[in-house]
Protein backbone atom coordinates (compact mmCIF):
# COMPACT_ATOMS: atom_id res chain seq x y z
CA UNK A 1 0.00 0.00 0.00
CA UNK A 2 1.10 3.37 -1.00
CA UNK A 3 2.24 5.59 1.71
CA UNK A 4 -0.13 9.34 1.67
CA UNK A 5 2.17 12.23 1.26
CA UNK A 6 2.87 14.12 4.61
CA UNK A 7 0.04 17.30 3.64
CA UNK A 8 -2.05 14.58 3.65
CA UNK A 9 -1.52 12.93 6.48
CA UNK A 10 -1.31 16.23 8.32
CA UNK A 11 -4.89 17.62 6.83
CA UNK A 12 -6.10 14.44 8.25
CA UNK A 13 -4.36 14.57 11.71
CA UNK A 14 -5.70 17.82 12.36
CA UNK A 15 -9.05 16.74 11.21
CA UNK A 16 -8.98 13.82 13.42
CA UNK A 17 -7.79 16.16 16.31
CA UNK A 18 -10.76 18.30 16.17
CA UNK A 19 -13.26 15.27 16.21
CA UNK A 20 -11.57 13.60 18.89
CA UNK A 21 -11.78 17.22 20.70
CA UNK A 22 -15.12 17.88 20.20
CA UNK A 23 -16.70 14.31 19.91
CA UNK A 24 -14.73 12.06 21.09
CA UNK A 25 -17.05 9.60 22.96
CA UNK A 26 -19.40 11.76 24.06
CA UNK A 27 -21.69 12.81 20.15
CA UNK A 28 -24.30 13.39 22.45
CA UNK A 29 -22.98 16.56 24.27
CA UNK A 30 -21.92 17.69 20.55
CA UNK A 31 -25.04 17.60 18.91
CA UNK A 32 -26.86 18.75 21.93
CA UNK A 33 -25.14 21.83 22.44
CA UNK A 34 -26.07 22.34 18.70
CA UNK A 35 -29.67 21.19 18.59
CA UNK A 36 -30.08 23.83 22.15
CA UNK A 37 -28.06 26.93 20.20
CA UNK A 38 -30.39 26.43 17.24
CA UNK A 39 -33.58 26.32 19.02
CA UNK A 40 -32.34 29.53 20.72
CA UNK A 41 -31.12 31.23 17.85
CA UNK A 42 -34.68 30.55 16.21
CA UNK A 43 -36.07 31.47 19.57
CA UNK A 44 -34.07 34.83 19.88
CA UNK A 45 -34.20 36.05 16.07
CA UNK A 46 -38.38 35.04 15.90
CA UNK A 47 -38.73 38.47 17.00
CA UNK A 48 -41.86 37.51 19.31
CA UNK A 49 -43.38 39.40 22.65
CA UNK A 50 -40.98 37.97 25.38
CA UNK A 51 -38.77 35.81 22.47
CA UNK A 52 -35.61 37.65 24.30
CA UNK A 53 -36.84 36.01 27.56
CA UNK A 54 -37.59 32.68 26.55
CA UNK A 55 -34.25 32.12 24.90
CA UNK A 56 -32.55 33.84 27.94
CA UNK A 57 -34.32 30.91 30.17
CA UNK A 58 -33.98 28.12 27.48
CA UNK A 59 -31.08 28.00 26.71
CA UNK A 60 -29.11 26.94 30.61
CA UNK A 61 -31.71 24.70 30.77
CA UNK A 62 -31.28 22.77 27.39
CA UNK A 63 -27.45 23.11 28.20
CA UNK A 64 -28.39 21.22 31.84
CA UNK A 65 -30.70 18.41 29.89
CA UNK A 66 -28.18 17.78 27.85
CA UNK A 67 -25.28 17.23 30.36
CA UNK A 68 -28.12 15.39 31.87
CA UNK A 69 -28.77 13.12 29.72
CA UNK A 70 -25.33 12.12 28.99
CA UNK A 71 -24.63 11.18 32.59
CA UNK A 72 -27.82 8.97 32.34
CA UNK A 73 -26.26 7.44 28.86
CA UNK A 74 -22.94 7.14 31.14
CA UNK A 75 -24.47 5.36 34.24
CA UNK A 76 -26.13 2.97 31.77
CA UNK A 77 -23.17 1.85 30.61
CA UNK A 78 -23.54 3.85 26.65
CA UNK A 79 -20.04 5.40 27.51
CA UNK A 80 -16.91 6.18 29.92
CA UNK B 1 -19.99 48.13 34.38
CA UNK B 2 -16.58 48.62 35.84
CA UNK B 3 -18.25 46.04 38.51
CA UNK B 4 -19.12 43.72 35.66
CA UNK B 5 -16.11 44.00 33.80
CA UNK B 6 -13.72 43.14 37.27
CA UNK B 7 -15.98 40.59 37.72
CA UNK B 8 -15.89 38.83 34.08
CA UNK B 9 -11.79 39.49 34.56
CA UNK B 10 -11.62 37.83 37.46
CA UNK B 11 -13.49 34.75 36.43
CA UNK B 12 -11.24 34.74 33.13
CA UNK B 13 -8.35 34.57 35.23
CA UNK B 14 -9.72 31.50 37.80
CA UNK B 15 -11.03 29.24 34.99
CA UNK B 16 -8.01 29.73 32.84
CA UNK B 17 -5.68 29.47 35.63
CA UNK B 18 -7.54 26.29 36.68
CA UNK B 19 -7.62 25.00 33.27
CA UNK B 20 -3.91 25.27 32.69
CA UNK B 21 -2.68 24.16 36.02
CA UNK B 22 -4.74 20.65 35.73
CA UNK B 23 -3.30 20.38 31.78
CA UNK B 24 -0.07 21.31 33.02
CA UNK B 25 0.12 18.42 35.95
CA UNK B 26 -0.92 16.05 33.31
CA UNK B 27 1.96 16.98 31.45
CA UNK B 28 4.23 17.18 34.25
CA UNK B 29 3.52 13.49 35.22
CA UNK B 30 4.99 12.44 31.50
CA UNK B 31 7.86 14.75 31.75
CA UNK B 32 9.09 13.90 34.76
CA UNK B 33 8.25 10.04 33.87
CA UNK B 34 10.82 10.64 31.14
CA UNK B 35 13.39 12.33 33.25
CA UNK B 36 13.04 9.83 35.24
CA UNK B 37 13.89 6.61 32.97
CA UNK B 38 15.36 8.73 30.17
CA UNK B 39 17.60 11.24 31.82
CA UNK B 40 16.17 14.78 32.73
CA UNK B 41 18.22 16.64 29.31
CA UNK B 42 15.92 14.29 26.77
CA UNK B 43 12.78 15.07 28.92
CA UNK B 44 13.32 18.90 29.28
CA UNK B 45 14.69 19.48 25.52
CA UNK B 46 10.84 17.68 24.51
CA UNK B 47 9.25 19.80 26.74
CA UNK B 48 11.21 23.08 25.93
CA UNK B 49 10.18 21.86 22.30
CA UNK B 50 6.80 22.08 22.63
CA UNK B 51 6.40 25.02 25.02
CA UNK B 52 8.51 26.71 21.46
CA UNK B 53 5.91 25.10 19.01
CA UNK B 54 2.98 25.77 21.56
CA UNK B 55 3.97 29.80 21.84
CA UNK B 56 4.24 30.00 18.00
CA UNK B 57 0.85 29.15 17.85
CA UNK B 58 -0.48 31.47 19.90
CA UNK B 59 1.57 34.00 18.48
CA UNK B 60 0.05 33.28 14.81
CA UNK B 61 -3.94 32.66 15.81
CA UNK B 62 -3.77 35.30 18.96
CA UNK B 63 -3.94 38.27 16.79
CA UNK B 64 -5.78 36.63 13.46
CA UNK B 65 -8.63 36.45 16.07
CA UNK B 66 -8.96 40.24 16.18
CA UNK B 67 -10.50 40.29 12.50
CA UNK B 68 -13.06 37.85 12.70
CA UNK B 69 -16.62 39.95 13.05
CA UNK B 70 -18.07 39.72 17.17
CA UNK B 71 -21.13 37.27 16.61
CA UNK B 72 -19.28 34.78 14.56
CA UNK B 73 -16.63 34.95 16.94
CA UNK B 74 -18.55 34.76 19.74
CA UNK B 75 -21.01 31.48 18.42
CA UNK B 76 -17.87 29.82 17.51
CA UNK B 77 -15.92 30.23 20.46
CA UNK B 78 -18.51 30.19 23.06
CA UNK B 79 -19.97 26.79 20.80
CA UNK B 80 -16.29 25.12 21.48
CA UNK B 81 -16.01 26.16 24.84
CA UNK B 82 -20.02 24.95 25.71
CA UNK B 83 -18.58 21.37 24.25
CA UNK B 84 -14.85 21.26 26.03
CA UNK B 85 -17.19 22.65 29.16
CA UNK B 86 -19.82 19.87 29.48
CA UNK B 87 -16.83 17.09 28.70
CA UNK B 88 -14.80 18.19 31.34
CA UNK B 89 -18.20 18.62 33.78
CA UNK B 90 -19.83 15.57 32.50
CA UNK B 91 -16.40 13.68 34.02
CA UNK B 92 -16.13 15.68 37.10
CA UNK B 93 -19.76 14.89 38.02
CA UNK B 94 -18.94 11.35 37.24
CA UNK B 95 -15.47 10.95 39.10
CA UNK B 96 -17.44 13.13 42.06
CA UNK B 97 -20.18 10.57 42.09
CA UNK B 98 -17.79 7.35 41.77
CA UNK B 99 -19.14 6.07 38.70
CA UNK B 100 -15.65 6.61 37.05
CA UNK B 101 -12.34 6.06 38.32
CA UNK B 102 -10.40 9.50 39.77
CA UNK B 103 -7.55 10.43 37.68
CA UNK B 104 -4.57 8.80 39.45
CA UNK B 105 -1.36 10.79 38.66
CA UNK B 106 0.89 8.16 40.50
CA UNK B 107 -0.49 5.02 38.55
CA UNK B 108 -0.02 7.10 35.19
CA UNK B 109 3.36 7.82 36.20
CA UNK B 110 3.91 4.25 37.20
CA UNK B 111 2.36 3.11 34.03
CA UNK B 112 4.70 5.67 32.11
CA UNK B 113 8.36 4.95 33.99
CA UNK B 114 7.55 0.95 33.31
CA UNK B 115 6.64 1.53 29.22
CA UNK B 116 9.67 3.76 28.93
CA UNK B 117 12.09 1.28 30.79
CA UNK B 118 10.56 -2.23 29.87
CA UNK B 119 8.46 -1.47 27.40
CA UNK B 120 9.02 -2.35 23.32
CA UNK B 121 9.32 0.96 20.64
CA UNK B 122 9.90 0.83 17.52
CA UNK B 123 13.39 1.46 16.14
CA UNK B 124 14.97 0.24 18.86
CA UNK B 125 12.99 0.90 21.99
CA UNK B 126 14.10 0.66 25.48
CA UNK B 127 12.25 -2.77 25.74
CA UNK B 128 14.95 -4.22 22.76
CA UNK B 129 18.76 -4.94 23.64
CA UNK B 130 19.70 -1.82 21.22
CA UNK B 131 17.09 0.29 23.11
CA UNK B 132 18.47 -0.05 26.40
CA UNK B 133 22.16 0.01 25.03
CA UNK B 134 21.13 3.09 23.58
CA UNK B 135 19.23 4.40 26.64
CA UNK B 136 22.07 3.65 28.88
CA UNK B 137 24.66 5.09 26.85
CA UNK B 138 22.75 8.31 26.18
CA UNK B 139 22.34 8.66 29.64
CA UNK B 140 26.32 8.45 30.06
CA UNK B 141 27.23 10.47 27.25
CA UNK B 142 23.98 13.18 27.70
CA UNK B 143 23.08 13.16 24.21
CA UNK B 144 19.10 13.17 23.68
CA UNK B 145 17.12 10.03 23.63
CA UNK B 146 14.73 9.82 20.53
CA UNK B 147 12.20 7.70 22.17
CA UNK B 148 12.12 9.76 25.06
CA UNK B 149 12.67 12.96 23.48
CA UNK B 150 9.18 12.55 21.25
CA UNK B 151 7.53 11.51 24.18
CA UNK B 152 7.90 14.19 26.50
CA UNK B 153 7.15 16.43 23.44
CA UNK B 154 3.94 14.57 22.71
CA UNK B 155 2.54 14.64 26.65
CA UNK B 156 3.34 18.59 26.55
CA UNK B 157 2.39 19.47 22.91
CA UNK B 158 -1.29 17.52 23.30
CA UNK B 159 -1.67 19.03 27.50
CA UNK B 160 -0.36 22.37 26.28
CA UNK B 161 -2.98 22.69 23.40
CA UNK B 162 -6.07 22.04 25.04
CA UNK B 163 -4.18 24.88 27.28
CA UNK B 164 -3.99 27.45 23.87
CA UNK B 165 -7.56 26.74 22.98
CA UNK B 166 -8.76 27.66 26.15
CA UNK B 167 -6.56 30.80 26.30
CA UNK B 168 -7.54 31.66 22.87
CA UNK B 169 -11.51 31.34 23.24
CA UNK B 170 -11.61 32.85 26.75
CA UNK B 171 -9.50 35.69 25.88
CA UNK B 172 -10.67 36.70 22.45
CA UNK B 173 -14.18 36.77 23.83
CA UNK B 174 -13.02 38.61 27.09
CA UNK B 175 -10.73 40.91 24.66
CA UNK B 176 -8.30 39.97 26.88
CA UNK B 177 -5.87 37.21 25.44
CA UNK B 178 -2.50 38.91 27.18
CA UNK B 179 -4.11 38.65 31.04
CA UNK B 180 -5.77 34.94 30.16
CA UNK B 181 -1.98 34.08 28.92
CA UNK B 182 -0.73 35.79 31.68
CA UNK B 183 -2.68 33.47 34.29
CA UNK B 184 -2.31 30.56 32.08
CA UNK B 185 2.08 31.56 32.24
CA UNK B 186 1.43 31.77 36.36
CA UNK B 187 -0.39 28.01 36.34
CA UNK B 188 2.43 26.78 34.57
CA UNK B 189 4.79 28.53 36.41
CA UNK B 190 3.33 27.15 39.87
CA UNK B 191 2.54 23.65 38.79
CA UNK B 192 6.31 23.20 37.41
CA UNK B 193 7.81 24.80 40.57
CA UNK B 194 5.00 22.66 42.82
CA UNK B 195 5.69 19.33 41.05
CA UNK B 196 9.69 19.44 40.94
CA UNK B 197 9.28 20.21 44.48
CA UNK B 198 7.40 17.04 45.50
CA UNK B 199 8.34 15.10 42.35
CA UNK B 200 6.39 11.72 41.96
CA UNK B 201 3.17 12.89 44.73
CA UNK B 202 1.08 14.36 41.69
CA UNK B 203 -1.96 12.07 42.92
CA UNK B 204 -1.99 14.99 46.21
CA UNK B 205 -2.97 17.36 43.75
CA UNK B 206 -7.52 17.74 43.89
CA UNK B 207 -7.15 17.09 40.57
CA UNK B 208 -11.09 16.74 40.27
CA UNK B 209 -12.41 19.35 42.15
CA UNK B 210 -10.41 21.86 39.94
CA UNK B 211 -11.79 19.50 36.80
CA UNK B 212 -15.12 20.47 38.26
CA UNK B 213 -14.78 24.26 38.61
CA UNK B 214 -13.13 24.62 35.43
CA UNK B 215 -16.28 22.73 33.75
CA UNK B 216 -18.60 25.01 35.58
CA UNK B 217 -16.70 27.86 34.39
CA UNK B 218 -16.28 26.84 30.73
CA UNK B 219 -19.73 25.75 30.47
CA UNK B 220 -20.76 29.16 31.67
CA UNK B 221 -18.59 30.92 29.49
CA UNK B 222 -19.68 28.91 26.81
CA UNK B 223 -23.23 29.54 27.08
CA UNK B 224 -23.12 33.42 27.71
CA UNK B 225 -21.18 33.73 24.51
CA UNK B 226 -22.54 30.99 22.54
CA UNK B 227 -26.26 33.01 23.84
CA UNK B 228 -24.41 36.22 22.76
CA UNK B 229 -23.51 34.98 18.70
CA UNK B 230 -27.10 33.92 18.78
CA UNK B 231 -28.47 37.43 20.00
CA UNK B 232 -29.54 35.81 23.19
CA UNK B 233 -29.68 39.05 25.93
CA UNK B 234 -28.35 38.09 29.41
CA UNK B 235 -29.91 40.35 31.66
CA UNK B 236 -27.25 42.30 33.57
CA UNK B 237 -25.05 41.75 30.17
CA UNK B 238 -21.93 40.30 32.12
CA UNK B 239 -23.16 39.69 35.36
CA UNK B 240 -25.10 36.60 34.26
CA UNK B 241 -21.67 34.43 33.99
CA UNK B 242 -21.71 34.58 37.77
CA UNK B 243 -25.68 33.60 37.60
CA UNK B 244 -25.03 30.98 35.33
CA UNK B 245 -21.89 29.65 37.45
CA UNK B 246 -24.22 29.69 40.37
CA UNK B 247 -27.08 27.86 38.65
CA UNK B 248 -24.77 24.91 36.68
CA UNK B 249 -22.93 24.80 39.90
CA UNK B 250 -26.54 23.75 42.06
CA UNK B 251 -27.01 21.79 38.76
CA UNK B 252 -24.03 19.48 39.20
CA UNK B 253 -23.97 19.23 42.94
CA UNK B 254 -27.51 18.06 42.51
CA UNK B 255 -26.66 15.66 39.60
CA UNK B 256 -23.53 14.33 41.88
CA UNK B 257 -25.68 13.15 44.60
CA UNK B 258 -29.02 11.87 42.41
CA UNK B 259 -26.22 9.55 40.25
CA UNK B 260 -24.29 8.54 44.03
CA UNK B 261 -27.75 7.79 45.25
CA UNK B 262 -29.02 5.49 42.71
CA UNK B 263 -28.00 1.98 42.70
CA UNK B 264 -26.77 0.63 39.79
CA UNK B 265 -28.88 -1.03 37.26
CA UNK B 266 -29.62 -4.75 37.98
CA UNK B 267 -27.78 -6.08 34.73
CA UNK B 268 -24.22 -5.05 36.21
CA UNK B 269 -24.75 -6.33 39.46
CA UNK B 270 -25.58 -9.75 38.39
CA UNK B 271 -22.38 -9.65 36.39
CA UNK B 272 -20.48 -8.62 39.19
CA UNK B 273 -21.79 -11.55 41.31
CA UNK B 274 -21.05 -13.92 38.47
CA UNK B 275 -16.99 -12.63 38.85
CA UNK B 276 -16.74 -12.85 42.13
Amino acid sequence: MRERSWPVRAVAGFGRFWVDFLVGDTPELFVGAVLALGIAAGVAASGSVGASVVAVAFLPLAVLGVLSASLLRARRGGSG
Amino acid sequence: MIAAVHTSSVVLVVAVFLASAVEMVEALTIVLAVGVTRGWRTALSGAAGAVVVLGALVTAVGPALVHVPLSVLRLAVGGLLLVFGLQWLRKAVLRAAGLKAKHDEDAIFAEQVAELSGGSSPGGGPGTPAGAAGQGQSRRSGSLDRTGLVVAFKGVFLEGLEVVVVVLTLGSTSHDVPLAALAAGAAVVLVAVVGLAVARQLSSVPENAMKMAVGLMLVSFGTFWSGEGVHVHWPGADAAIVALVAFYGLAAWLLVRLLAARPRPIAERVAEVEHA
